[in-house]
């Protein structure tokens, strides 16, 4: 698997964000994982915008593959992102 | 109070509402549990979902069950965490889909604001 930029904004109590970020693990990908409910103040801000540019709706879990945006566990869709 | 006295506390109520627990009861527990968590850190039980402001008020609308959770399940069958579902769903007569967030972004960014 091709090195990617991988990036989980997810929350500690959400178990679609759980999934996703045992998927991730399950396939070996590396990824930064953001849990956003755990930051506060300015940082939770800058973090919040720079979702709001790729999932307008601000949900979890939002997962970005390089510049592929997958909202939700979607299990298929996240395998082929990797793949790609 | 644990996941499953939530369990067996919220079901007889739900249910003569019309709204079931997902069949898979482990899945059910751990979200019971992160109910109770969020009851813990904020003081109410708001959806382990969705991003709390940790103002009561702001979280009005996703404090569980959620205002979303009649229109979800009427359209998918499930609200968005999957919590409660109609008996179709449990029955598989409907398709398992992953549900939108319904609730309106700005709500969320206005807890935000409220930090400041």
């Amino acid at each position: 698997m091709a090195d990617k930029n991988i990036t989980l904004y997810g929350l500690t109590t959400c178990i679609y964000c759980k999934k996703v970020k045992e998927l991730l693990d399950d396939c070996g990908a590396g990824y930064d994982c953001i849990f956003v409910d755990q930051l506060e103040g300015d940082e939770r801000k800058q973090i919040i915008d720079a979702i709001k540019k790729i999932n307008p709706k601000l949900s979890f879990p939002t997962l970005l593959v390089d510049e592929e945006t997958i909202v939700g566990f979607k299990e298929e869709q996240i395998k082929e992102a990797l793949e790609r | 109070m644990t996941p499953e006295e939530l369990y067996d506390k919220l079901r007889p109520f739900q249910e003569s509402k019309g709204y079931f627990f997902n069949r898979d009861k482990a899945f059910v527990l751990d979200l019971l549990e992160n109910l109770l968590i969020n009851k813990e850190r904020y003081g109410y039980m708001v959806c382990p979902c969705r991003l709390a402001s940790g103002q009561r008020e702001l979280d009005r609308d996703i404090i569980c069950p959620c205002s979303y959770r009649e229109a979800d399940v009427a359209e998918f069958g499930s609200c968005y965490c999957g919590l409660y579902v109609s008996q179709d769903w449990n029955e598989d007569k409907i398709p398992h889909t992953v549900v939108p967030e319904r609730r309106d972004p700005e709500k969320l960014m206005a807890g935000l604001l409220f930090e400041e």
